[in-house]
């Protein structure tokens, strides 16, 4: 990647060493809105539909997480993959690998404190019906989720935006190596301080893009299944 | 067709409920069993919902005991309600009947036409239910409760807040449904209706059992001051 080319160049051009980057990026982003949503929507649900002692104090917990600072969650995995750390020997520390785990830590706690919000309000609307309907747990769970799902299409696009945007997690645990961890907000990072502003602003703009393009695609999904089924 | 147990007669004995002080339910004992619609009447407040709701066994009795075909604590299998202001899932009109239909394993396609077309939506299975008129929700609701081709079927006020001709539509449905063997018991406050539809009728006033009565007995010979006080258009307060 030189530092010559305006931004508009290095994206018309398609170099490929930014494609790399933009690559990578929606690889780990997506990956992880995909790990945390198979542990979120469930752990969600199932916080939306039980009662035990300490429910409230949990809740209160996965909301403040929404807020985990992204450098701590970074940290955090950094301590249990680094060589002395109880996962050190799995040797994933710096590599693509730590950093889903990074952000799936980050975005696990805004898709199951946002799924029990939606899971919790539909409940309350088709509780008698399906009490009457004597459906037991688990179908009450699959009820709630499916029939929720276009409101959860919105909240995996919030996780998704935590992902994407976030440079704090991925920097501590990928370390930002070139062609293998480098990320578009990492070397939006790097560039900016080493005065290459041009490439910044290309990936910058690609960045926007690319967030811009994903919840139009999702909007329209929703707006079409909400037409079909009201 | 039909299973070989039944929820019939459903029995309440001494049936009583309350929330903290209050008793919202006051040693009601009535039987329902097979036969022409039961009419629920009483002003607003009296205790219609609650008895439904605890008949259907949606709510636990404070004392006193129901039981369902002669068994205690059954499960609601050939049961089946329309809440007054029936939730329909975010689905097509089809999609909440094959939902019941479902829930009871009854095999589904020629089913789900068959209960559209009884309430008169024939041809509106692709609707989102949501989006149907008061009335069309309505029916779609009492074609969800058939569904679980119930012995016994509670229906909540289901015309409160309809115009006559949806009432009307209701009202057919319902003399169909009775006619087919399905015992159903219905609130209303609409005295009219008990007239046209009731076998007998039963009178609530706070919580408790006024008078219960063959339909013609109850309107020509009430023997309550309460019975009189309502047939006659007074305020019950
Ligand atoms: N969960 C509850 N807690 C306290 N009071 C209740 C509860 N449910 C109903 N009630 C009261 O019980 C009375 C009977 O209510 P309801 O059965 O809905 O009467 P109706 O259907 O005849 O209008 C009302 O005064 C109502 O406010
Ligand atoms: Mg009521």
């Amino acid at each position: 990647m030189t530092g010559e080319m305006s931004a508009l160049q290095l994206v018309l051009t398609g170099d490929p060493a930014l494609y790399a980057v933009v690559r990578l990026s929606l690889l780990v982003s997506l990956s992880a809105v995909l790990c945390a949503a198979l542990i979120g929507i469930p752990l969600g649900a199932l916080l939306a539909l039980t009662r035990f002692p300490g429910r409230e104090g949990v809740i209160v917990v996965l909301n403040a997480l929404m807020g985990l600072p992204p450098v701590v969650a970074g940290l955090a995995i950094y301590l249990l993959l680094s060589r002395s750390g109880p996962l050190g020997t799995l040797g994933l520390l710096f590599t693509p690998g730590a950093m889903v785990i990074a952000q799936t830590l980050l975005v696990t706690p805004i898709i199951a404190a946002l799924t029990r919000q939606t899971v919790e309000d539909l409940w309350l609307e088709y509780r008698d019906e399906l009490a009457a309907l004597g459906v037991g747990p688990l179908g009450r769970v699959a009820t709630l989720v499916w029939d929720a799902r276009f409101s959860l299409v919105t909240v995996l696009l919030a996780g998704f935006g935590r992902a994407a945007a976030e440079v704090g997690a991925i920097i501590v645990v990928g370390g930002n190596i070139e062609g293998f961890t480098r990320t578009m907000t990492t070397a939006i990072a790097l560039e900016t301080s080493k005065g290459d502003l041009p490439l910044a602003i290309g990936l910058g703009l690609v960045l926007i893009a690319i967030v811009v393009v994903i919840n139009a695609l999702a909007w329209g999904a929703r707006r079409a299944g909400e037409r079909y089924v009201g | 067709m039909r299973a070989p147990f039944s929820d019939l007669p459903l029995v309440l004995t001494e049936a009583t409920i309350a929330a903290g002080p209050v008793t919202i339910l006051d040693k009601v004992s009535l039987m329902f069993d097979a036969g022409p619609p039961t009419l629920l009447v009483g002003p607003n407040g009296s205790g219609k919902t609650t008895l439904l709701r605890a008949a259907m066994g949606l709510l636990p009795l404070t004392s006193g005991r129901i039981s369902w075909g002669g068994r205690d604590n059954a499960s609601p299998a050939r049961r089946a309600i329309v809440f007054q202001r029936p939730v329909m899932l975010r689905r097509s009109a089809a999609a909440n009947i094959g939902y019941a239909l479902a829930a009871t394993d009854t095999p589904h396609a020629q089913r789900i036409d068959e209960l559209l077309a009884l309430v008169g939506l024939a041809g509106m299975g692709n609707r989102p239910a949501r989006r149907l008129s008061g009335g069309e929700q309505q029916r779609l609701a009492l074609a969800r409760a058939l569904a679980r081709d119930p012995a016994i079927l509670f229906l909540d006020e289901p015309t409160a807040s309809l115009d006559p001709a949806s009432t009307k539509a209701i009202e057919d449905i319902v003399r169909d449904v009775a006619a087919r063997g399905v015992k159903v018991v219905m609130s209303t406050h609409d005295l009219g209706q008990a007239r046209r539809l009731g076998g007998d009728v039963a009178l609530l006033h706070r919580g408790r059992l006024i008078e219960h009565a063959p339909a013609e007995e109850f309107f020509a010979q009430p023997r309550t001051k309460e019975a009189r006080d309502f047939i006659a258009g007074e305020l019950l307060v």
